[in-house]
C-alpha cells in the first residue's frame, strides 16, 4: 500500500500533539499524587503518627499488691501468698485434647474447668494463655514442671492470692476477700478499671471490706506493643502501682486465739477492751469458720454446712448480735438513781421475792426473796426487786440517757461488717415505734436489762470499760496504717460523780470477791489482779403462770434454743483497771456458771500476757484449771498445724 | 514492504544493537526493581524469603526476556501482534475453565514453573494489536465509524472476560490503555467526549436517583460507595484496609520511620503488604522523600518512553511505546491513588515493586518492545 507522504506527516504531527497532551495530563496527575502524599505525610503527619501509636500500643494494668494485716504485735493476720495455676496456650499445644488428656494423668482436673477453658479457647486468639486449673498444690505444680517437655503449651504460672494464716480466729474480724462479682460492680457508679482484671480480689466481709480502699492500693500499668491480631510483641515501659497500705489491728492474736479456744463449741462471743485506750484486744465470735475457704470459692456443701448450723458460725455475734443485757444492766439503773439523788447506797428495799406493779406481779429470780437489800447487796446477789423499786422512782428516760452515756444503744464506729446499734429505749422511742405509751411495767422490765433493752457484746465491753475508767472510751480496732499510729477517739471524763461511780465499782467487786456474790465462784485471788464483775442471765421466753405453778423448769431441762443467755461483764485489776471484758454465751443458762469462768480466764490471760500462774486461781479450782489449760494448749497447737504447713 | 525495506538499511545489526539499547531507561527499571527487593525484604521482617529472593530471580529472568525482545526487530513484533493477541485471548478463555482460584477470583494458569496471569499478558498484546491496526489503517480513515467499532471490540472483548474473573482493576486498566492508544492514533475528539460525557451523566444520575422511586443501585451498593468516599464510617470493616494504609503513609512523615521500623507494616496492621499495599510500607519507612523519589523515577520512565516514541517516524513503534508507557502509568497511578485513599481498592499492583511474577515478566517484555523500537529506529 502506497501512502500519501502528506497524510503520514499530518498523522505524525497529530500523534506528537496528542502524545504531548497525554504526557502533560500524566505529569499533572503525578503532581496531584505528590500533593496528596505531601498532605498525608507532611501536613497530617502528627495526627497519623498518633493513630499509628494507638494501633500498636496497648495499656495493660498491673494489679497492686494488697496491703497486709497484722495484729498489735506484728503477727500476720492476712497476707498475699503465691498461688499456682496452670495455663495452656492452644497455639503451642497443637492437639489441645491430647495435651489435656496427658495432663489429667498427672494431676486431677475438674471436668467443669476443662469445659469452661475450651469454651474460652474458641472465643479468644490462639496465642492467649487460658487457665486450666487454679489454686493448685505445690506437688501438682512440680509434677507438671518436671513433665513440661511432654506437655507442649502448658505453663505453670504464679499469681498472688490472699491467705489467712490465723484460720478461724480472725474470720469475723478480718473477714475475707473474693473475686469481684457482677453484683459488686453494679453497686459502683464508676468502678476502677483494676476491678475488671480477671480474678482480682476485693474485700467481701469484715475489715477487708470496710477498709477496702486503703488495702487495695493503686494499679500500675505497662505499655506493650501489640500486632494487628493483638499478640504482645514486647513491653515498652511500665509504671509500678502502689501497693495497698499495711494495716495493724489493736487485737492481740495470742489472746484472740486463746479466747476463741476457751469458748469452745459454745455459741458465744467475748470482747476484751483496754480500759486506758479503748483498744480492742480480742473480739471473738464462736463458732467460727476458715475464711480461706471463701477465698478459693467455697463448695456448695461446705457453705450449706455453715448456713444450716443452728449456732450460726457465719454471724459475727460480737458486734452484730444483740441480746437483752439482763442483770449486767443493773449498774446503769443504779447509777441513774444515785445521780438523781433519789437513793443513797445505804438505803434498803424489802425483797419478798416479787413486786406488784399496776396489778401485775414481777418476780425476783430468787423466789424466796432477799429480805432487806441495800445497793451493794443488790449487785452482789443481783436482787431484781431492788431495781424495780429504783426504776419506778427514777423513770425510764433517765435510765435510758445514762445507758447511752455508757455506750449502750449507740453505734460504735468499728471497721467491721454490720455493727449493731442495740437499743436503750425511752418513752419517745416507744411511741414513735409502736405508737403506744410507755408503761411502768416496761420500766420495770428494762431496769434489769430485759424487755426492750438490747446490747451487743461490744457495747457491754464498752459499758464496762467506761464504768471502770470513768471516761467515755471509744473502741478502737485499727492501730496503725503503714506504721502511722491512728488516734484513739473519746476518752473524756464522763460527767458523773466519782463517789457514785465508786459505789457501783464496789458493788461489782463484791460480786466477784465476796462470799454469796454471784461471781464468787470465778474469782481471781492474785493480789493486785482482783476483778470486779457482774453476771447476767437474760430470758428468751416468757415464763407462764402454769409453768410457775408447776415449779420453774431448770435450764438444763429445756431445749437449747429456749434456754437463757448467759452474760458476764468484768474488769481487772480492780484498783487499777487495765482490761474490761464482756462474755455472752447464747442459751448458756446462768451467767455466773456459763459466762463468768470464761471472763475470768480471758482476763487472767490478758493480764499475764500468756498462760497465768495457777496460784491466781482459788485453791480448789487449780487442778481443774490445770487440766483445762493443757487441753486448750493442745487444741490450739492442733489448729495451728495445718496453717504452718501451708506457709512452708 | 518497500517502506520498511528502505529503512532497514540504517538500522544497527548484530551485537552493535546492545549499544543502541536505551541505557537510562534500563537503569531506571533496575533501580525500581531494587526498591521492590528492599521493601519485600523489609515486609518479610528482614528476610529474603519468602518474597525478595523469588522476586530477584524473576527480575533476572525479566531482564533476559527484555533483552531477547529488544534484539528482535520491531517489525517482527508488529507482524505477530495479531497472533499474540489471539494467544493471550485464548489463555484468558482458558482461565475461565482451568484457572486456579485465589482470593475468590480466577486469575491464574499454572504453567508448572510459574503461575501465569493471562490478563497481564492481555494488556500488552492488546496495545500491540491496536498499534499494528493503526499502523495498517490509512490515517484518513481513522475516525470513520466502521473503523472505530473494530478497535473498540478488540478492547471490550478481553475487558469483558477479565471482568468475569472478577478483576475490576485490570478491566479498568485495559479500557483506559486501549482508549489512550485510540486517542493517540487520532480518533476524533467527539467519540471521547461522547463516552466521557455519558459516563459522567450515568454517575450523576445514579447519585441523583438515590432515595427516589427509580433508584438505580441497591442500598447496599450505595453504602459501599459511601464507605469508599469516607472509610472512617466503617473503620473495622470495609474501610479497615484504606484507613490502616493512610495511617501508615501519614505516620511516615517527612523522612520516614527508618528501614524496617514501620510499625504499621512490621506489626501486620497493613493488608496485602507485600503486594498491592507495598507502597505504604515504603512511604512509612522512608517517608515523603522515599515515596516521592519512587514517583519521580516512575515519571522519568514515562518521559524517556515518550521522548523515544516521538523520535521515531515508525507509527507502530510510536504507538506501542506510548501505549506501554500509558499502561505502566496507569499501574502505578491507580495503585498509588488506591493506597492514598483517592480511588477504590480495586487490586492493582505497584509495577516492578509489588511481589508478583506475571506482572514483572510481562512488563519487562513490554519494555523489551520499547527497547526494540528504539534500537530498530530508522536513523
Amino acid at each position: 500500500m502506497k501512502r500519501n507522504n502528506k497524510d503520514v506527516e499530518s498523522a505524525h504531527r497529530k500523534l506528537t500533539r496528542r502524545a504531548i497532551l497525554l504526557g502533560g495530563l500524566q505529569l499533572a496527575f503525578a503532581g496531584g499524587l505528590a500533593m496528596r502524599m505531601r498532605y498525608l505525610q507532611v501536613d497530617q503527619a502528627d495526627q497519623f503518627r498518633l493513630l499509628a501509636e494507638e494501633n500498636r500500643i496497648n495499656i495493660r494494668l498491673i494489679p497492686p499488691a494488697r496491703g497486709q494485716i497484722y495484729d498489735r504485735n506484728g503477727m500476720v493476720l492476712a497476707q498475699n501468698a503465691q498461688s499456682y495455676r496452670i495455663t495452656i496456650v492452644p497455639e503451642d499445644a497443637g492437639d489441645v485434647d491430647e495435651v489435656i488428656d496427658s495432663l489429667s494423668q498427672l494431676m486431677p482436673l475438674d471436668p467443669e474447668d476443662i469445659e469452661r477453658a475450651k469454651a474460652e479457647m474458641r472465643r479468644s486468639p490462639p496465642f492467649l494463655p487460658i487457665t486450666l486449673a487454679d489454686q493448685i498444690s505445690w506437688d501438682d505444680i512440680s509434677k507438671v514442671a518436671v513433665n513440661a517437655p511432654a506437655l507442649p503449651g502448658i505453663t505453670p504460672e504464679v499469681g498472688l492470692t490472699r491467705v489467712y494464716p490465723q484460720l478461724e480466729d480472725f474470720a469475723h474480724v478480718v473477714g475475707y476477700v473474693g473475686p469481684v462479682s457482677d453484683y459488686d460492680l453494679s453497686k459502683l457508679t464508676d468502678p476502677e478499671p483494676v476491678l475488671r482484671i480477671p480474678r482480682f480480689q476485693i474485700g467481701k466481709v469484715g475489715f477487708e471490706a470496710k477498709v477496702e480502699s486503703g488495702l487495695r492500693g493503686k494499679a500500675g500499668a505497662k505499655r506493650v506493643e501489640v500486632n494487628a491480631t493483638g499478640r504482645v510483641m514486647r513491653e515498652l515501659d511500665r509504671r509500678e502501682g502502689e501497693a495497698g497500705a499495711d494495716m495493724q489491728l489493736t487485737v492481740d492474736a495470742e489472746l484472740q486465739s486463746y479466747t476463741q479456744a476457751r469458748m469452745g463449741s459454745e455459741s458465744a462471743s467475748t470482747v476484751v477492751m483496754d480500759c486506758e485506750t479503748g483498744d480492742i484486744h480480742a473480739i471473738t465470735s464462736s463458732p467460727s469458720f476458715d475464711p480461706n475457704l471463701f477465698v478459693r470459692g467455697i463448695s456448695v456443701a461446705d457453705y450449706r454446712m455453715l448456713t444450716d448450723d443452728k449456732y450460726r458460725p457465719l454471724a459475727n455475734k460480737s458486734v452484730q448480735g444483740t441480746y437483752p443485757p439482763g442483770s449486767t444492766f443493773k449498774m446503769i439503773t443504779a447509777l441513774a438513781a444515785l445521780e438523781e439523788g433519789l437513793v443513797g447506797p445505804e438505803e434498803t428495799v424489802w425483797c419478798p421475792g416479787h413486786m406488784e406493779v399496776s396489778g401485775r406481779r414481777f418476780h425476783c429470780w430468787k423466789r424466796a426473796g432477799h429480805g432487806h437489800v441495800d445497793l451493794n447487796t443488790s449487785l452482789k446477789s443481783s436482787c431484781d426487786v431492788y431495781y424495780y423499786d429504783l426504776a419506778i422512782k427514777v423513770g425510764m428516760d433517765k435510765i435510758s440517757a445514762m445507758a447511752q452515756r455508757f455506750g449502750l444503744g449507740v453505734r460504735h464506729d468499728l471497721p467491721m461488717s454490720a455493727v449493731a446499734r442495740g437499743l436503750a429505749p425511752n418513752r419517745a422511742w416507744k411511741s414513735e415505734t409502736y405508737g403506744q405509751d410507755w408503761l411502768v411495767g416496761d420500766t420495770v422490765n428494762a431496769s434489769i436489762g430485759q424487755g426492750y433493752m438490747l446490747a451487743s457484746p461490744l457495747q457491754l465491753a464498752v459499758m464496762t470499760a467506761r464504768l471502770a475508767s470513768g471516761r467515755a472510751l471509744e473502741p478502737r480496732l485499727l492501730k496503725s496504717i503503714d506504721g502511722i499510729e491512728q488516734p484513739s477517739t473519746g476518752g473524756a471524763e464522763i460527767d458523773v460523780s466519782a463517789a457514785n461511780l465508786n459505789t457501783i465499782r464496789k458493788g461489782m467487786f463484791s460480786v466477784s470477791n465476796e462470799r454469796r456474790g454471784t461471781g464468787y465462784g470465778s474469782r481471781i485471788i492474785a493480789d493486785g489482779m482482783r476483778m470486779a464483775g457482774k453476771s447476767g442471765t437474760s430470758q428468751v421466753r416468757n415464763i407462764t403462770a402454769a409453768e410457775r405453778a408447776a415449779g420453774v423448769i431448770r435450764n438444763e431441762d429445756l431445749p437449747w434454743e429456749r434456754r437463757d443467755h448467759a452474760l458476764f461483764v468484768a474488769y481487772a485489776p480492780y484498783d487499777n483497771p487495765k482490761y474490761a471484758v464482756s462474755v455472752v454465751v447464747e442459751h448458756g443458762g446462768g451467767g455466773s456458771k456459763a459466762a463468768a469462768p470464761i471472763a475470768r480466764d480471758v482476763l487472767l490471760q490478758a493480764l499475764y500476757g500468756g498462760t497465768p500462774p495457777l496460784d491466781a486461781y482459788p485453791t480448789k479450782d487449780r487442778d481443774r484449771i490445770k487440766t483445762q489449760q493443757e487441753r486448750l494448749e493442745q487444741e490450739r497447737l492442733k489448729r495451728k498445724r495445718p496453717n504452718d504447713s501451708s506457709q512452708a | 514492504m518497500s517502506y520498511l525495506a528502505n529503512n532497514a538499511q540504517s538500522v544497527p545489526t548484530g551485537f552493535r544493537k546492545i549499544l543502541y539499547l536505551n541505557w537510562p531507561l534500563t537503569l531506571l527499571l533496575i533501580s525500581v526493581a531494587c526498591v521492590g527487593f528492599l521493601m519485600l525484604y523489609s515486609v518479610a521482617g528482614g528476610s529474603f524469603s519468602p518474597w525478595a529472593e523469588l522476586q530477584m530471580e524473576r527480575f533476572v529472568l525479566g531482564l533476559v526476556v527484555m533483552l531477547v525482545v529488544a534484539m528482535t526487530p520491531i517489525w517482527f513484533w508488529r507482524n505477530v501482534s495479531a497472533l499474540a493477541y489471539l494467544g493471550a485471548f485464548a489463555l484468558l478463555i482458558g482461565v475461565e475453565f482451568f484457572g486456579e482460584e485465589n482470593m475468590g477470583a480466577q486469575r491464574w494458569i499454572d504453567l508448572g514453573f510459574m503461575r501465569l496471569q493471562p490478563s497481564e499478558l492481555m494488556k500488552i498484546t492488546m496495545v500491540m494489536l491496536l498499534a499494528a491496526f493503526y499502523d495498517w489503517l490509512p490515517p484518513e480513515k481513522t475516525s470513520r465509524p466502521q473503523w472505530v467499532i473494530f478497535p473498540v471490540v478488540l478492547i471490550l472483548l478481553p475487558t469483558f472476560l477479565v471482568l468475569q474473573q472478577p478483576d475490576l482493576g485490570t478491566s479498568i486498566l485495559l479500557m483506559a490503555a486501549g482508549g489512550a492508544v485510540m486517542f493517540l492514533a487520532g480518533v476524533h475528539w467527539g467519540y471521547f467526549a461522547a463516552v466521557i460525557g455519558s459516563v459522567v451523566g450515568l454517575i450523576f444520575s445514579v447519585f441523583q436517583s438515590r432515595g427516589t422511586d427509580w433508584q438505580l443501585l441497591k442500598d447496599y451498593q450505595f453504602r459501599r460507595i459511601d464507605t469508599f468516599l469516607d472509610p472512617s464510617q466503617d473503620p473495622l470493616g470495609a474501610g479497615y484496609h484504606i484507613t490502616q494504609s493512610k495511617i501508615a503513609l501519614g505516620s511516615g512523615g517527612w523522612s520516614g520511620r527508618g528501614f524496617m521500623q514501620g510499625t504499621q507494616s512490621q506489626l501486620n496492621f497493613l493488608p496485602e503488604k507485600h503486594t498491592d499495599f507495598i507502597f505504604t510500607t515504603l512511604a512509612e519507612e522512608f517517608g515523603f522523600i522515599g515515596g516521592f523519589t519512587l514517583l519521580f523515577i516512575y515519571m522519568l520512565i514515562i518521559i524517556f518512553c515518550v521522548v523515544s516514541a516521538l523520535a521515531t517516524k515508525d507509527r507502530f513503534s510510536s504507538l506501542v511505546t506510548l501505549g506501554i508507557a500509558i499502561t505502566f502509568f496507569l499501574f502505578f497511578a491507580v495503585n498509588m491513588s488506591m493506597v492514598m485513599g483517592l480511588a477504590p481498592v480495586v487490586g492493582v499492583p505497584l509495577p516492578m515493586v509489588s511481589y508478583g511474577g506475571s506482572v514483572m515478566l510481562v512488563l519487562m517484555g513490554a519494555f523489551g518492545l520499547v527497547q526494540s523500537a528504539n534500537i530498530h529506529r530508522p536513523r
